[in-house]
């Protein structure tokens, strides 16, 4: 004991662990930072988990347009425990997104980026971004039709920066199609240039943190001066501080290390998500859909309205982070308690709930067509007259059934017709049908005068 | 007094040496790093024809898919050198090809044989055979490939993703 003791005191002597890094580690920090202030520390602690699987995950990945999907075939079904490795990164990410929207969230509500924290939100938004951008590269890294899909879209969306757009997209690309540069390109984007960002200003924010303190729980009344702030949270921390570790650490690490072994546990009892088809670009039958955290953005393209869609591709995001980054400049002194930040907490809500509402939407999709909608069946038809049954099976020939539900069969995208016999005469129909309109297209020039009234005679028996 | 001058004067020297060193440095090392990040933006791909199938494999009236090499093909590419276009055989000898990239955000867009209607399955985009908008966010009609008929072989010609760019 005295022995591993004294090798101990050499090694800190000689590497001044304890003197650099015993201050920060127990530097006073505010008395009731509780429960509400962990967020921040969880998405720390899940960018350690992010960095250590993702290196894991390099040492069995072939980053090559050619290979990338085979080798994660190989992760996913042979390597020793590849599967929940694949799946603590994939859930390792989702839990970063949720910690540092809910970590974004707090700090907005309790308004610690009020004087003098302001660079502390600043550096935070750019986190915020620069994790959306992991997720989303990252998922491009499976390399499966989705993937490539994925990168295709997002080349799009690049597409519609003016001037540059074309530019930007062939950058992404690494051509000006998809090719051997592609994946190359994402690797180098996911693993190297965004993680050295990353790390730059994660650094930074730790800093800050030290630096200015952590914010005191906000007190109603308690109003923010810039001229006399520092002193009296100087003097509060002297009077009523608590060293950081362990008094105040000891929350973090519980709740850190109960986000890991969650993670954990996802990934050993959900898993990874399943690779789609090969990464051919000539394989169309699929349905690219983005992770969950894009999903929302995915359910506001198809609902935009079409005319203002490529100015919302770029005015929209732009605007959010002029926004963001403004907040701290355009109210950076005052309250800051909730309680007498009553839109603070209403806008916020608000955002919430939108995001969550297209999100939902975002999983249903009911603007997609239903390609696996199955041809409607004898009992779903009910009838023997010869022309009701051609036009049902019509009805999914002709694509209907993708867009229209008859009973419980069919798609979303146009009303329900299961019993439009009762709702609309035979012209009325007609003329649907044949002129479309909306977001129908005209049958006219599709259906010939026979299949046409088949197929009315088919929606004339839906009562 | 004299001297400390002289110091003074080779002092800043030496420091505007070793800024102006460490910057030529830098500029010369960034040079094959800034090639490698931009070599997209100069390097032109040549559109290429490439071969799609004999005159014989298309129906008069059916579309079809076809598969060919994209221009700058890499031979380590593996599949990812491919490229699919919607061919469909109008008349003897006149071919109309389709991007299959769907105009609103790219994604891939299947012919419907029965329905004869290109569906995109992201945003529930729908064309005619015609490629022209028939539901949905597209902006714009399916942008088309050049084809030819060269000794009785179809030939597509290979195109970059069609772009949308903000004006559309
Ligand atoms: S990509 Fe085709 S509708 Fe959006």
């Amino acid at each position: 004991m005295k022995t591993l003791k004294k090798i101990w005191h050499w090694i800190d002597d000689r590497s001044g662990f304890t003197e650099i890094f015993g201050p920060l580690l127990g530097h006073l920090v505010p008395p009731g930072a509780k429960w509400s202030y962990v967020f921040g520390s969880a998405t720390l602690f899940c960018l350690v988990l992010q960095v250590i699987t993702g290196v894991a995950l390099s040492l069995l990945y072939q980053p090559s347009s050619a290979e990338a999907y085979q080798s994660l075939q190989f992760i996913t079904h042979q390597a020793a425990f590849g599967n929940i490795l694949r799946g603590m990164h994939y859930f390792g990410a989702s839990f970063m997104i949720i910690m540092v929207t809910v970590h974004m969230i707090r700090v907005y509500l309790t308004a610690a980026y009020k004087f003098p924290r302001e660079m502390a939100w600043i550096s935070g938004v750019l986190l915020f971004f620069l994790t959306i951008a992991m997720g989303f590269t990252g998922q491009l890294l499976r390399w499966d039709s989705n993937g490539v899909w994925s990168s295709v879209v997002a080349a799009e969306q690049l597409g519609r920066l003016p001037f540059i757009g074309k530019w930007a997209a062939r950058l992404l690309l690494g051509g000006d199609t998809i090719g051997g540069h592609s994946l190359s390109r994402f690797f180098s984007y996911h693993v190297f240039i965004i993680p050295a960002i990353i790390f730059l200003f994660v650094g930074y924010h730790l800093m800050l943190v030290i630096r200015n303190g952590i914010s005191e729980p906000p007190e109603a009344g308690r109003l923010v001066d810039p001229k006399t702030y520092r002193q009296w949270y100087q003097d509060m921390l002297k009077s009523k501080g608590v060293p950081f570790w362990p008094y105040a650490a000891w929350r973090d690490v519980l709740f850190g290390a109960g986000t890991i072994i969650a993670i954990i546990g996802f990934a050993y009892f959900v898993g990874p998500p399943e690779l789609t088809t090969p990464p051919d670009p000539a394989h169309l039958n699929t349905t690219p859909a983005p992770d969950w955290y894009m999903l929302s953005i995915f359910s506001l393209f198809a609902l935009m309205p079409a005319r203002i869609e490529s100015y919302m591709i770029i005015i929209g995001p732009t605007l959010t982070i002029i926004i963001l980054l403004a907040l701290p400049f355009v109210s950076n002194k005052g309250e800051r308690h909730p309680i007498r930040r009553p839109w603070a907490v209403f806008g916020s809500a608000c955002v919430v709930i939108f995001v969550f509402a297209l999100f939902l939407l975002g999983e249903k999709s009911p603007w997609s067509p239903r390609f696996k909608s199955k041809p409607l069946t004898a009992v779903n038809i009910h009838s023997t007259n010869p022309e009701v049954m051609a036009g049902g099976a019509l009805f999914y020939k002709k694509g209907c059934l993708y867009c229209h539900r008859i009973n419980d069969q069919g798609g979303y995208r146009g009303p329900n017709l299961t019993q439009v016999g009762l709702r609309l005469s035979y012209g009325d129909l007609t003329i649907r049908i044949v002129n479309g309109g909306g977001n129908m297209p005209a049958y006219g020039g599709i259906l010939s005068k026979k299949e046409l009234t088949d197929i009315l005679a088919f929606l004339q028996s839906r009562k | 007094m004299n001297e400390d001058t002289t110091d003074e004067k080779r002092r800043g020297f030496l420091v505007k040496l070793s800024l102006g060193l460490a910057g030529l440095a830098a500029a010369v090392a960034g040079v094959p790093v800034l090639a490698a990040l931009f070599a997209p933006l100069i390097e032109k791909t040549p559109q290429v024809w490439r071969n799609v199938g004999l005159l014989d494999d298309f129906q008069i009236g059916t579309t079809k898919l076809v598969t060919f090499e994209n221009a700058n093909a890499e031979a380590w590419a593996g599949v990812t050198t491919h490229t699919a276009a919607w061919l469909r055989r109008d008349a003897d000898h006149k071919f109309t090809a389709f991007s299959a990239n769907c105009t609103h955000l790219g994604c891939p867009v299947r012919w419907e044989a029965g329905a004869q209607l290109f569906m995109c399955p992201c945003h529930g985009g729908v064309y005619y055979k015609d490629g022209s908008v028939a539901a949905g966010p597209p902006p714009k009609s399916l942008v088309q490939y050049p084809v030819r008929i060269q000794k009785n072989q179809v030939q597509v010609q290979t195109s970059p993703v069609p772009i949308t760019n903000i004006s559309a």
